[in-house]
């Protein structure tokens, strides 16, 4: 297990690796999103509130996840880059930010679209969306950060401790909806107690939760691919690779 | 449940739909662009090589 682990931090085996990845996981992803996409847009019952509005849901969630999921991601990352200088960190941080300002960016507007109908407003300045909202500046901090610093080893170093420091955002945007009044509805999944919300809704929820997960592996490896044959293209192994 | 009516979303199609079509453009782009970068990033290196070797 060690073993794998250090093989995988090694530029030529995570290439490969990765690479022979991609076509499962872009299977498994399909999968879980055509499942996911007939469950919830198409099986599932209207809300008794919210009749047929709710089923952004099935978009406005999983993305919402992922935007927190993915900037854990990055600052675990910027821990590995300060600690143990691993290059795969550092090209796993940085592909992961165009990724997640993605699903910060998806999760802004479908909450939006989902907003006007139900609270007459496309935008309201409340904690939740508001601390969201600082998570889209941060990734695009980070891109920014890294594009703008010449010396690529400064420039890595510059966006880990951004993003370890931007970590505090993460608990805000989570509790927000507990800790100060919002027009945000509170957590319906998250709960300690038991979810309230139906399973016929759940579990396509979790479905496509699932599939942008697998979605996110899928564009990481891609881009990390991209990234480390640009870093290393002066090397031995891309050489031999190019030679094939 | 008919076609229309599933389209229609109780009236809520001009929300719903765009955050689906939205999601969609927004994923594939995330696929497509590293995609394609990888693409040419391995053509330039090719040609870089063959270069070399004349």
């Amino acid at each position: 297990m060690f073993l794998w682990f250090h093989k995988l931090g090694s530029p030529p085996h995570f290439y490969r690796i990765a690479g022979n990845w991609l076509p499962w996981l872009g299977t498994i992803f399909l999968l879980l999103l055509v499942a996911g996409l007939y469950g919830g847009p198409i099986l599932a019952p209207p809300d008794y509130q919210q009749g047929e509005s709710y089923r952004i849901i099935f978009i406005h969630v999983p993305s919402a996840w992922m935007s927190l999921f993915i900037y854990i991601v990055m600052a675990g990352c910027g821990v590995v880059i300060l600690v143990w200088r691993m290059k795969i960190a550092e090209i796993v941080l940085i592909s992961s930010a165009p990724i997640g300002a993605s699903f910060t960016f998806l999760a802004l507007a479908t909450g939006s679209l989902w907003g006007k109908p139900m609270w007459g407003i496309w935008w309201v300045w409340d904690a939740r969306l508001t601390s969201e909202l600082i998570l889209l500046f941060l990734y695009l901090g980070v891109i920014g950060l890294h594009g703008a610093i010449e010396d690529k080893r400064v420039a890595t170093r510059a966006v880990a401790i951004l993003a370890i420091v931007g970590m505090v955002n993460i608990p805000i945007i989570h509790y927000s909806v507990e800790w100060w009044n919002s027009l945000h509805q509170g957590p319906t999944v998250t709960k300690f107690d038991k979810p309230s919300i139906h399973w016929s809704m759940l579990i396509p929820l979790l479905l496509m939760a699932l599939a942008f997960q697998v979605y996110y592996l899928l564009a990481l490896f891609q881009s990390c691919r991209t990234e480390l044959l640009q870093r290393e293209r002066n090397s031995r192994w891309v050489e031999e690779l190019i030679a094939k | 449940m008919s076609v229309s009516e599933f389209f229609n979303m109780g009236g809520y199609a001009i929300y719903v739909w765009p955050s689906y079509v939205l999601a969609a453009i927004v994923l594939w782009l995330n696929w497509y662009l590293p995609r394609r970068a990888h693409r040419q990033l391995l053509g330039q290196l090719k040609r870089r090589n063959q270069g070399k070797s004349e």
